[in-house]
């Protein structure tokens, strides 16, 4: 097992080998000239050899390229042009509200969708399966600001039951936290809710029609037990993969949503750094989120060698 | 979705060579009757396209003003007999914004479809069919596609003008591996299988055989995909105008119109709720005419 798991941390490090090198080409395989481009429409040229200076674009590309993965092998991801601050520094103030709001959407969507996809799958054909399946469809077809300016519409403005935007950390207390974040994070976790509900079903569906399952109905247990207690546990591998996959489409959203309700995360930070152009905090984020990432996937890939014995790569 | 006999893969089959015969026989019967009640959901996502894309092409003669034409003294009204969807700070009208702005949405959608097949089909033909080619462009592949897709077009939208053209390559970029990888995963199977082994035997070229052998089999999962592609790429679009990081603000897109509306979702919310509205149902019936797709297509 253990050479396994082992060839799995391997293979993640050629994936973020060109995620690096993809994140350092971005500012240079693009035309024009980059410290152009980041010093904007009324820089003086002092303003741009400062840039170009600033961030070793008179070097030759390679060397270039040398310094940018020594730098990120270090953990060193450069200084925010803008700020001025080390841009682990300003990641790291920003992570506390995306990491609840997706921590919360992903609960939400967990704990609602796997129920939603085992009971589709098992009144497969009826109108509670449709009903489930459209909801599904609707669900990764919505715009996600959109979902949460109805939201914030309804919920805010019309029923002044929930604040419009902002964040609370959970410092301050679990009522105000969850108050200012349910909203985001239940517009967040619908794309999720409806990627996860439709891999269950298809998954469900493939092992309700196997032997084990008919045995299960057949000794007397009751479909709650065979459901959830055979069919599911052999029905959770493709549905713990796309909880992975998903993830991506995830912090897409999230970047999106913390737009919408004003939570100063790493969504914000991102939107702010490229309206400012400051691509050392733009490449760090994209860095950053690509690295969680491929490490989530990776402890999918490992829970899967350690919870199912069969599975030899 | 819905249960899938086997007449209804017919179309799916007259796309691979070996059964056309077959599937001529049965498609005046399924053309018929059959098709409505077998893909209830596909003909509705198809209808409400259909209506959709005419009235973006037919902006001008459904009762629109121009689409920037600035009213001040309309500044914030709500949707009534003069402007039907209301109007926006400018006193610019909603109704003729969202009709004008859905040919945006609609173009981007299609282009960016149709133009990550054509890239992915290349590379993933070429890298398939060439052993040497294949480790490299794969693991570029595997590393481009750990970069969320909405960071990397936002990331490549910094550092482009913002113009519809560079929100189409923005979107094309991130979605390019997902092509390659269904196209090489085929063309691995397909190149093992006996009639490329004789047609190999026989003198073909490679080219030949990917045109002639490979490529008919890769219609059916790339026309499902590309649907996709398309109803993800609009979507996308509307994230990258509403970041302020998309289309120009002087062409209304449906994601441009919402963004210039947020700071009023309390005072004038149908700024938002209508394009928002026509980008959900566009997105949807897109989405539900893949899935009809796949069904009938019988793909995976």
């Amino acid at each position: 097992m253990l050479p396994l798991i082992l060839q799995r941390i391997v293979a993640t490090i050629p994936v973020m080998g060109v995620v690096a090198l993809t994140v350092f080409a971005l500012l240079h395989l693009t035309p024009g000239d980059p410290a152009e481009i980041i010093a904007g429409d009324y820089a003086t040229p002092q303003d741009i050899a400062k840039i170009r200076a600033g961030l070793g674009l008179d070097k030759p590309l390679l060397t270039q390229a040398g310094i940018w993965l020594g730098n990120v092998l270090r953990g060193d991801l450069g200084t925010s042009i803008y700020s001025g601050l080390p841009v682990t520094t300003l990641i790291g103030q920003r992570m506390g509200p995306t990491v609840a709001l997706t921590v919360l959407a992903v609960l939400i969507s967990v704990l609602l969708a796997v129920p939603l996809g085992v009971l589709a799958a098992w009144r497969q054909g009826s109108w509670i399966d449709r009903t489930i399946m459209i909801f599904s469809v609707s669900g990764f077809s919505m715009p996600v600001f959109w979902l949460g300016f109805l939201l914030v519409w309804v919920f805010s403005i019309r029923l002044g039951a929930l604040p419009v935007q902002g964040y609370q950390p959970l410092a301050d207390g679990p009522w105000q936290f969850l108050r200012h974040l349910i909203l985001p994070a239940a517009t967040l976790s619908l794309i999720y809710m409806a990627l996860i509900a439709r891999m269950t079903r298809a998954s469900m569906l493939g092992v309700l029609g196997e032997d084990f399952v008919r045995t299960a109905f057949a000794k007397g247990l009751s479909p709650r037990n065979v459901l959830l207690g055979h069919a599911l546990k052999a029905a959770s591998l493709p549905v713990v993969t796309i909880i992975g996959v998903g993830f991506a489409l995830l912090i897409g959203g999230a970047v999106v949503t913390e737009s919408v309700f004003a939570l100063p995360g790493i969504g914000r930070l991102t939107v702010d750094a490229i309206v400012r152009r400051d691509y050392p905090v733009i490449q760090g984020v994209i860095l950053i989120i690509s690295g969680v990432y491929v490490l989530l996937n990776l402890c999918i890939d490992v829970l899967y060698v350690v919870l199912d014995p069969r599975i030899r790569y | 979705m819905s249960s899938s006999t086997p007449a209804s893969a017919t179309d799916g089959a007259a796309l691979s060579a070996g059964s056309a015969a077959a599937a001529t026989l049965r498609l005046p019967q399924m053309r018929r009757r059959g098709f409505f009640r077998r893909q209830p959901t596909m003909v509705a996502g198809l209808a409400c396209l259909a209506l959709i894309l005419l009235a973006a092409l037919a902006a001008p003669y459904l009762g629109t003003v121009d689409p920037s034409s600035l009213r001040p003294i309309a500044r914030l009204r709500e949707p009534g007999r003069e402007f039907w969807f209301g109007a926006d700070q400018y006193g610019r009208d909603i109704y003729s914004r969202t009709l004008y702005g859905g040919r945006i949405s609609l173009l981007v959608g299609v282009v960016v479809g149709v133009a990550s097949l054509a890239f992915g089909i290349l590379i993933g033909l070429v890298t398939g069919y060439y052993r040497r080619l294949d480790r490299v462009v794969m693991r570029i592949m595997d590393g481009l596609m750990a970069i969320p897709a909405i960071l990397l077009a936002l990331a490549l939208m910094a550092l482009l003008k913002a113009s519809v053209r560079n929100v189409i390559i923005a979107l094309v970029i991130p979605e390019i591996p997902r092509v390659v990888r269904v196209v090489r995963a085929s063309v691995l199977s397909l190149r093992e299988q006996t009639m490329v082994e004789a047609a190999r035997a026989l003198g073909a070229e490679t080219p030949r055989i990917l045109r002639v052998y490979i490529l008919p089999a890769l219609v059916a999962p790339l026309i499902v995909q590309g649907t996709y592609i398309c109803a993800s790429a609009m979507l996308f679009e509307a994230y990258l105008s509403f970041l302020g990081a998309g289309t120009p603000p002087n062409i209304p897109s449906w994601g441009n119109i919402m963004a210039e509306g947020r700071a009023y979702v309390q005072r004038a919310f149908w700024i938002i709720l209508f394009p928002g509205a026509f980008l959900a149902a566009t997105v949807l019936a897109v989405n539900l005419v893949g899935d009809g797709l796949r069904d009938l297509l019988k793909v995976k």
